[in-house]
């Protein structure tokens, strides 16, 4: 079976994120200081062949772990289909 | 003494460094290409700085899985020398033989301008031959150079004298306004407990002929010369 994998992957909350801080102070530039508290991070999409999702599911947890996602700095989160 | 500097694709430090080790100091230099799984041993193995594989995804972290760092990390774990400067020193956290991580600098720039650092410790080879704290001016070129841990790393770097390099002003004094890109305890360099493993992000081979009016670099490369 083949898995598409959506993952999200975010500055830990406790960092400064720099680059959301940039973007949410130009929300007042734009005419919308309701918006606030804006962090950036990466969306990543891939593929993924396994039996089972289950396999599938630790398959994205290992590429995360071990590349994907630094977890001194950041956190993920993903969502698994399987493709028709 | 025999240096190894590594060349990854986006390496841009890699001469700057060969010119330094082979020029000024007259040692041996091989060049270890990122395909390379030979260290031919060297004695002493430098990560230049640059933008390995375009700092794609993160800073170091496609550049932690090239061949040759397969072998670099063996040699480590061993206890040979190893050295990261900037992109380097990136790439070091990113494998784990260096605690903590380097974000984005907390200005979201890209920083290149003389700063300068002391160290914290004579004990490791780049510090031992100065004087404690004398302060050096060194030049940084960086966009993602906020050290970070988490508490109780910090902690550990702290009981095992890991920090090697602190930002500070022209007096050696460490301060808020001397902190250039925001890192935690101005920490500009750090080593491992085996004290074999270091990593700076100021770049002392910018900093090490007299054709730059600024030499506070060889500091650095006599003291790990003389002291090897």
């Amino acid at each position: 079976m083949i898995y598409k994998a959506e993952i999200d992957i975010m500055p830990l909350k406790a960092l400064l994120d720099p680059q959301g801080k940039a973007v949410s102070m130009s929300m007042k530039n734009i005419g919308l200081p309701e918006i606030t508290q804006v962090r950036i991070g990466k969306h990543i999409s891939l593929k993924v062949e396994a039996a089972n999702k289950q396999e599938a599911h630790k398959k994205v947890e290992e590429a995360c772990n071990k590349l994907l996602a630094n977890q001194i700095m950041e956190s993920y989160s993903f969502t698994l289909e399987a493709e028709k | 003494m025999k240096f190894g500097v590594v060349i990854f694709p986006g390496s841009n430090c890699d001469h700057d460094m060969i010119y330094v080790l082979e020029k000024i100091f007259k040692q041996e230099v091989v060049k270890l290409w990122h395909k390379d799984t030979d260290l031919h041993a060297c004695d002493f193995i430098v990560l230049p700085g640059g933008f390995s594989y375009g700092d794609y995804l993160r800073s170091g972290a496609i550049a932690r899985f090239s061949p040759i760092m397969k072998e670099v990390v063996k040699f480590a774990q061993k206890g040979g020398y190893l050295m990261g400067i900037c992109n380097g020193f990136q790439i070091l956290c990113e494998t784990g033989l260096l605690p903590g991580a380097l974000l984005h600098n907390n200005n979201q720039q890209f920083i290149c301008k003389n700063v300068y650092i002391r160290s914290e410790t004579t004990d490791s080879l780049l510090t031992k031959g100065y004087p404690l704290s004398k302060p050096l001016k060194i030049p940084i070129a960086h966009g993602e150079g906020r050290y970070f841990a988490p508490d109780d790393v910090v902690k550990k770097l702290n009981d095992d004298d890991g920090i090697l390099f602190t930002y500070c002003d022209e007096n050696g004094k460490i301060t808020p306004e001397a902190n250039p890109n925001g890192s935690l305890l101005n920490i500009a360099g750090v080593t491992n407990k085996k004290r074999n493993v270091f990593g700076m992000m100021p770049h002392p081979e910018r900093a090490a002929d007299e054709e730059l009016h600024n030499t506070d670099g060889k500091n650095i490369f006599s003291s790990i010369i003389d002291s090897f």
